[in-house]
């Protein structure tokens, strides 16, 4: 068997959170009524006008500076076919001059992928099957509801620089991350903020001719993007083995048969008709929209990720931490990392409070005052809170704030003072004799069995490398005496 | 000269989804030869160093802003159509996914 | 005299006044239409309960002693292709016998807001396409001067229904002519305005890129204060200008001493005598009132019918997809959606439709596109740059409005390309988005008004209406209506008329 290489193309859809949709007033919100979020602009009723909504240009303009596009004067054009989820049975959308080309987005492995577009479009419709099992194939009737159609879309197709499975996935981690950080989405792959369609082909390794690409479509995870992608490059392979040829058409990704399969769509090749939209006029980003634009725009992940890999020492100490860094990014918890660590708290410490505990409160998490997490680290590396305790603490933190040790003493992690600490090692030490003497004479392993029981003399409030610490300061004392 | 044949006619009538009788499409056909002839004079004028004109106004940058309107009462909307079924628009089986 | 025959802005001052009250000026226009309807059918639907609601609006308000505005009590007449909310909107189109919209078209609600009475929707051309009414799926509109001929389209409806006095006022769309050509049918005043100043919003669309409202009135006075009222910014039309109404009426009187008058050449070898000669005559009676003219050639404008018959077609197969039997209209069903969107779209659009979209899906599919669109896109470029450069050395150009005054029904129906020629003078000022009125001028040998246009560039609306009134003062007597309802001199009289009547009720569709 031959040695391929898979090359990928991704098209991300990403619909943009504006308040209304693209050319009406209409809401643009996920999960409403059915046909309630309509008017006679997205029904596309006779008579009835579209009219570029500004919010979306400069959602569009945000994502295109993000990606590294040039962002260029636009027009939008109409893509003439008939199908049931589309109003008019034309798209508005951009087509030979889309509002953002050639742009770049690298990946956290340093690697590149070229961004060749990302332009603006309308929503469809959504058309549910009735009958059949909900297949289109085999159902009897379909029913159409427009409350999605006119939703704005910004959709970016990459260069076929991708070379695996992973790297799609990284990528679309990565746009995802980028998307949400310029406010142009919530990301959300389940509820279709984010859909991705795959081109993938195969190709000798080491060659650079590309070969016949399908289209693989219906992937609603990162999960099923790459197991997609494994499978088809798999399938163009044995093709390929067996002498067979690779027709270049549109495959349905099965999730649940872990296969692609053809969309067995009809031998009409589409003729779209693209002609300029003439109830549009051109969209051309002067210097005001520009300015708009990028002053809303936030930092990016990579920058993010650079700053977090500074703040622990450099990209080498960082290496081993990648997990956790991707995880409070995705989170944009990494501020707060960093601001804890500018209160003095250890960054490494920070970060992995911050990339489990903390993660797994979700997005409310973010609400966190810097300052109250910084002290809450310094109670725990100084002994104070043991790290049980800090991870109780830490949810009524996020929750209601306040201050961590008085929330600690709320809990009955009063701060143990030396003073008690010392006399409950007294206690310890009259309550075993022998084991205390086996301790003093140099045996460690029963360290363990005098800490323990300090720890249960102070129900559990003792900071156990505190104990550990006073145990052998006070052996110190008998050894010298 | 360029003629239309039967079956670019025919090709055209589904691409505007229209099911025209055979009858039809025969005439149809010659009547959109005889039309082409007629803006011949448009295919073979120099217009090498002239831009297309697509819209007769210098407009550009029309936005609105992102507020949200009323939309229609679903009642009103589904009254019109002339099929539905739970507040959707019904509509006979689809033969193929959207491309 | 009735109030209804003499001015809109002298009737509106009757009414504000109580001199007379918006419910006797509707009900003696209903009555008008009653009459005539059965001869003429200029109306698919008569809104009988919603005009009687609104002119008890209007003198209520005045009756509180508000101003109900510029149009307070006028009945007008709107083209059936104008968004109407509650009232059918059928485009003389069986695909949309039976719509009504959910929405009232921006034109339709500022009418309403000067206190206008919107009494009626009238006939038209399927789609407006169509330069006689006989495309209506409804049955034509006849001609008031002569019952046998055509009103001309495809705003005939609108224009028979001023001709014969039933309406002061009416509104129509001009995509090809088609407010100007049967203005000069009926002997009427046809104003198309600069493409942007009256919003589309409401208004179905033909050709994007050329659909512009525009009114009908007896006298240049009275379309013009129609327009006044339609035109200004619409924050729903993307193409619509952001400037302020143009004020047209107050200069009307200002007349024509000093302007340069250009009359196009170019056009007087291709239309009929009486049409040609209507336009030199009104050059010469512009130079004796003060105006310097000038013949000009401008030979692109002959480039204006092929350019149009590339891009309106392509842009209205386009805007005519959603016509597919989904969400609204007729449906014809079938066993697949595609085979429900065929049959549905085969039985409801009539012939010429049918063969526009034809056209238009031609020219812009694959392999055509740079051949004929774009092509035509260029050649609208070059017809542009000709009137710039006329522009530069005339204030206005004079043309004649159409090849023929009205021809006999039936006369063009069976070829196309002929009957696509009564747009011949029109176009181009659809291409270039210019303004155009049309004005009765003379009569010819049948005794039937002939029109004349005043082409302005852009926004030139008041000195190209000064222009139009110069010559309205001038004009032989009898070339305009009112006229009664007259039998048919001509020796062909088929197909005409009797196809539909006024609704009996508000909201009936009349013929079909
Ligand atoms: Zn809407």
């Amino acid at each position: 068997m031959a040695e391929y290489e898979t090359v990928v193309g991704l098209e991300v859809h990403c619909e943009l959170s504006t308040r209304t949709k693209l050319f009406c007033g209409c809401a643009n919100a996920f999960g409403a009524e059915p046909n309630t979020n309509v008017c006679p602009v997205c029904l596309g009723l006779p008579g009835s006008l579209p009219v570029l909504n500004e919010q979306a240009v400069e959602l569009a303009m945000r994502i295109g500076e993000a990606l590294h596009c040039e962002i260029r004067p636009s027009i939008f054009h109409r893509k003439n076919y008939f199908y049931p989820d589309m109003p008019k049975d034309y798209q508005i959308s951009q087509y030979d001059e889309p509002i953002n080309v050639d742009g770049l987005l690298e990946l956290p492995d340093g690697s590149r992928v070229g961004i060749v577009r990302a332009h603006m479009e309308e929503d469809t419709g959504k058309t549910t099957h009735v009958g059949g099992g909900g297949r289109i194939h085999e159902a009897g009737h379909s029913l159409v509801d427009y409350n999605r159609a006119g939703v704005p879309l910004v959709e970016i197709v990459s260069a076929p620089d991708i070379t695996s499975a992973a790297q799609a996935r990284a990528y679309v981690a990565e746009l995802r991350a980028i998307l949400v950080a310029t406010g142009a989405s919530d990301g959300r792959m389940e509820e279709g903020s984010l859909r991705v369609d795959a081109n993938v082909s195969i190709r000798r390794a080491g060659s650079d001719e590309l070969g016949t690409r399908c289209e693989v479509k219906n992937l609603n995870s990162l999960r099923s993007l790459g197991r997609a992608i494994e499978h088809e490059a798999d399938r163009q392979a044995s093709l390929v083995d067996s002498g067979e040829r690779v027709t270049q058409e549109t495959r349905h990704w099965d999730e649940n048969a872990s296969r692609t399969h053809s969309l067995r769509s009809k031998e009409e090749a589409y003729d779209y008709r693209y002609f300029p939209e003439p109830d549009l006029v051109p969209l051309v980003p002067d210097e005001a929209l520009r300015q708009r634009a990028s002053s809303a725009l936030g930092l990016m992940p990579a920058a993010r990720r650079a700053r977090l890999q500074a703040a622990l020492g450099g990209a080498e100490h960082a290496r081993a931490l990648m997990d956790q860094i991707g995880t409070v990014i995705e989170l944009s918890l990494d501020d707060l990392v960093l601001a804890a660590s500018a209160g003095g708290a250890d960054p490494k410490h920070a970060l992995n409070r911050a990339a489990n505990e903390l993660a797994s409160q979700g997005e409310r998490a973010r609400a966190l005052d810097p300052v109250s997490f910084a002290s809450l680290l310094a109670l725990e590396s100084s002994g104070t809170l043991s790290a049980t305790q800090v991870k109780a603490v830490l949810p009524e933190l996020v929750e209601h704030g306040g201050d961590p040790a008085e929330v600690a003493r709320r809990h009955g992690f009063e701060q143990l003072g030396t003073e008690e600490l010392e006399s409950a090692i007294d206690g310890v030490i009259s309550a075993s004799p022998t084991e205390w003497e086996r301790y003093v004479s140099g045996d460690a392993r029963i360290a363990g069995f005098l800490a323990g029981q300090v720890m249960k003399a102070t129900r559990g409030r003792a900071n156990g490398k505190v104990v550990a610490e006073a145990l052998a300061a006070r052996r110190a004392g008998v050894s010298a005496r | 000269m360029e003629r239309i044949s039967i079956d670019e006619a025919r090709h055209v009538a589904r691409l505007a989804r229209l099911d025209l009788a055979d009858g039809e499409l025969d005439k149809l056909t010659g009547e959109l030869s005889d039309l082409l002839e007629h803006v011949e004079a448009i295919r073979r004028l120099d217009t090498a160093e002239v831009p297309p004109t697509a819209h007769p106004l210098p407009l550009s940058n029309v936005f609105r802003p992102d507020e949200v309107r009323p939309s229609l009462e679903r009642a009103e909307v589904l009254a019109a159509a002339p099929a539905t079924e739970a507040d959707r628009f019904l509509v006979p089986r689809i033969l193929g996914e959207a491309p | 005299m009735s109030l209804l025959d003499g001015g809109v802005a002298e009737l509106a001052a009757a009414v504000r006044s109580r001199q007379v009250s918006a419910a006797e000026v509707l009900e003696e226009a209903l009555a008008r239409i009653e009459e005539a309807e059965t001869e003429l059918h200029c109306f698919n639907t008569v809104m009988l309960e919603a005009a009687r609601a609104q002119a008890e609006a209007v003198d209520g308000a005045i009756a509180a002693g508000r101003d109900p505005g510029q149009l307070a009590g006028v009945p007008v007449a709107l083209k059936d292709n104008m968004c109407t909310r509650g009232t059918p909107t059928t485009c003389s189109s069986k695909i949309l016998q039976n719509w009504v919209p959910p929405y009232d078209g921006t034109v339709v609600r500022r009418l309403a807001e000067a206190g206008a009475v919107a009494v009626g929707k009238t006939n038209l051309d399927e789609f407006a396409m169509g330069s006689s009414t006989e495309n209506s799926a409804f049955g034509p509109t006849r001609n008031p001067w002569d019952l046998g001929r055509v009103p001309g389209g495809s705003s005939g409806g609108s224009a028979a229904a001023v001709a014969a006095g039933l309406v002061p006022l009416s509104f129509g769309s001009d995509t090809g002519g088609s407010i100007r050509q049967p203005a000069s049918f009926c002997g009427v005043v046809g104003v198309k305005p600069t493409y942007g100043l009256v919003s589309r919003y409401g208004l179905v669309a033909f050709a994007s890129s050329l659909d512009q409202i525009g009114s009908f009135g007896a006298t240049v006075a009275d379309a013009a204060l129609a327009l006044e009222v339609a035109a200004g910014h619409d924050p729903l039309d993307s193409t619509s200008l952001d400037l302020p109404a143009p004020r047209l009426v107050e200069a009307l009187g200002e007349g024509v001493e000093g302007l340069r008058v250009g009359v196009v050449d170019d056009f007087l070898a291709e239309v009929a005598p009486s049409c040609s000669l209507a336009a030199v005559a009104a050059a010469e009676a512009l130079a004796a009132a003060g105006a310097s003219c000038e013949n000009v050639s401008i030979p692109e404008m002959l480039l204006g019918l092929p350019a149009y018959y590339i891009i309106a077609p392509a842009e209205a197969s386009s805007n005519l997809a959603r016509y597919d039997g989904v969400r609204y209209g007729l449906r014809v069903d079938g066993p697949d959606v595609e085979t429900m969107n065929a049959r549905t779209r085969a039985a409801g659009f009539g012939a010429e439709v049918r063969r526009r979209i034809m056209i238009g899906t031609y020219a812009l599919s694959a392999g055509y596109y740079d051949a004929y669109y774009g092509q035509a896109q260029r050649a609208r470029t070059i017809l542009i740059r000709a009137f710039d450069a006329a522009y530069e050395r005339f204030d206005v150009l004079v043309a004649p409005s159409t090849p023929s005054s009205a021809f006999a029904f039936g006369a063009k129906t069976e070829d196309p390309i002929e009957m696509y020629m009564s747009d011949l003078c029109t176009i181009p000022s659809n291409l270039s988005g210019h303004p155009a009125v049309s004005v009765p001028f003379a009569l010819d040998s049948d005794g039937l008004p002939v029109g004349v246009q005043v082409l302005a560039p852009a926004l030139g609306e008041p000195v190209m209406l000064r222009v139009a009134a110069a010559l309205e003062a001038v004009a032989p007597p009898g070339v305009r209506g009112p006229v009664r309802p007259a039998a048919s001199s001509s020796a062909v009289a088929t197909g005409g008329g009797g196809g539909g009547r006024a609704g009996e009720g508000g909201g009936e569709v009349a013929g079909g």
